[in-house]
């Protein structure tokens, strides 16, 4: 990883929620193809990570830098960053995936109408050119035959690959995975993952919170191990999961292997 | 059918305008309560302080007052505005129009609290979802937010609409030529009340089952993709 080859970085992320402090200066970096894994205990700031990097959330401190370009931010009078220029934004958000915990697929409107939504109208595509991509990317997730079925009637572990391929149809150069398989049920969980790890394989550059340890081993290019706002521990998958440095990655590791 | 005594092309003029004046008036009343139900959600104070004066108002003050107001009111309004680029003379709204808007702005009021509360219904991830994928606001709004607030106030904006087309003979004070004041003067002229207001009755009741129809050929057009009980 060299500085002109990370596809994403953020520096110094501080967020706080009224009083709390959730997130104490993170930095990090994704090179192109890097797979990281966040983990880490309930309220140690991982998800809130990643919603600050496409500001879901806005941060109170830090730098965002996607593809080489910093994000321009100005203060909002409730003291947090915002979005100084709404087309750089929309670029950024564009380029960078976000794969929800619960989904968030739109109800009223048909799997195919959910994956083509977004390409028509940011990226322009033509009706039948999102089409033909939105086909191809639910033939890849396994939902060729619920192009036309709406979400309420589709099980979890479908509705989240339908999910991926919505993101997917915007090409993004990185993917954000909140908690992508924690609203499902256990025996639902695998075939998720198995399209999260067929796009590892592409080498495409992710960002995934999860709880799924041994996923997270099989998977990682590298492990971040988040506590109380901070990395605590961060390197390869081998490093984290069997030498941990730090005392409370080990004990965390010992109560979720 | 009772003997109508040459009244019916009369009636039926006054039906065509009590249509008209709900049809009028509830597309203005959704407009308003649309803006109603988005500036209670502002983050702006003054703003939601606005449309609670709205809603508190109209839920405090009769039907018929409001009719009242709205016509004599609007009347002085425009008047003096006229004055101000350089008019003189008195200025009006029609008959139809004062009844339009203040059928409007009652109903906008009720309609504000049914979209709000469709609002409440609709999750946060849904517009997270829009803004991740680099959607922008107006469109999350009109694509995402706005078709499924429809659908989840639909039931309600028929029970409101069918009210409004009933609560369309108060505009008769007016002077507005609807099916109730066509009534009245035909019961005037042929002192047989009973076989009129009967009429109107009928006439009425066959308005609010067209209605009733329409509003469930859109509930069914709106529901796909629901998961009900009954589906």
């Amino acid at each position: 990883m060299n500085e002109t080859s990370a596809a994403l970085e953020v520096r110094n992320i501080h967020k706080r929620f009224g009083g709390l402090e959730v997130l104490r200066g993170i930095d990090l970096r994704a090179g192109s193809g890097d797979v990281i894994t966040l983990i880490g205990s309930s309220g140690s700031g991982k998800s809130t990570l990643l919603r600050c990097i496409n500001l879901l959330e806005p941060p109170n401190e830090g730098e965002i830098i996607f593809d080489g370009e910093s994000l321009a931010l100005r203060r909002a009078r409730d003291g947090t960053l915002v979005a100084a220029d709404q087309q750089q934004i929309t670029r950024l958000r564009a380029g960078v995936g976000f794969v929800f915990q619960n989904f968030n697929l739109w109800p009223h409107m048909t799997i195919l109408e959910n994956v083509i939504e977004a390409p028509r109208q940011v990226l322009g595509y033509s009706r039948d050119r999102a089409i033909a991509d939105a086909e191809s990317l639910l033939e890849k997730v396994g939902l060729a035959d619920k192009r036309d079925g709406y979400p309420a009637f589709l099980s979890g572990g479908q509705q989240q690959r339908a999910a991926i391929a919505r993101t997917l149809a915007m090409h993004p150069r990185v993917i954000l995975f909140d908690e992508p398989t924690s609203a499902l049920d256990p025996e639902l969980v695998t075939e998720v993952l198995a399209v999260i790890r067929d796009l590892a394989e592409e080498g495409r550059t992710m960002l995934i919170v999860t709880h799924e340890m041994r996923f997270a081993r099989d998977v990682s290019t590298q492990v971040v191990f988040l506590h109380e706002g901070r990395i605590e521990e961060q390197g390869p998958p081998s490093k984290v999961f069997e030498s941990p440095e730090s005392p409370r990655c080990r004990e965390f590791l010992a109560s979720h292997l | 059918m009772p003997e109508l005594q040459g009244f019916g092309a009369q009636l039926a003029a006054g039906a065509w305008v009590t249509t008209q004046v709900a049809v009028y008036a509830m597309a203005v009343a959704v407009v308003l309560g649309l803006l109603g139900a988005l500036a209670k959600e502002a983050p702006v104070a003054p703003l939601r302080w606005l449309a609670n004066l709205y809603t508190g108002m109209v839920r405090g003050l009769p039907e018929l007052l409001v009719i009242l107001l709205v016509y004599f009111g609007s009347a002085r309004l425009l008047t003096t505005a006229a004055g101000w680029f350089g008019h003189n003379g008195y200025v009006e709204l029609s008959a139809f129009a004062a009844g339009v808007v203040a059928l409007a702005f009652n109903y906008g009021a009720y309609l504000t609290e049914v979209f709000r509360g469709a609002l409440h219904t609709i999750p946060r991830g849904h517009v997270e979802a829009g803004l991740a994928l680099g959607l922008g606001r107006r469109r999350i709004f009109r694509r995402i937010v706005l078709p499924q607030v429809w659908r989840v106030a639909l039931p309600a904006v028929g029970n409101i609409f069918m009210s409004l087309l009933k609560d369309t003979a108060l505009v008769s004070v007016i002077g507005i030529e609807d099916l109730m004041r066509e009534t009245a003067l035909a019961v005037g002229y042929t002192k047989e009340p009973f076989t009129f207001y009967l009429a109107a009755a009928l006439i009425y009741l066959g308005l609010t089952a067209v209605a009733t129809l329409v509003i469930h050929t859109l509930e069914r057009h709106t529901s796909h993709g629901m998961r009900t009980l009954s589906s």
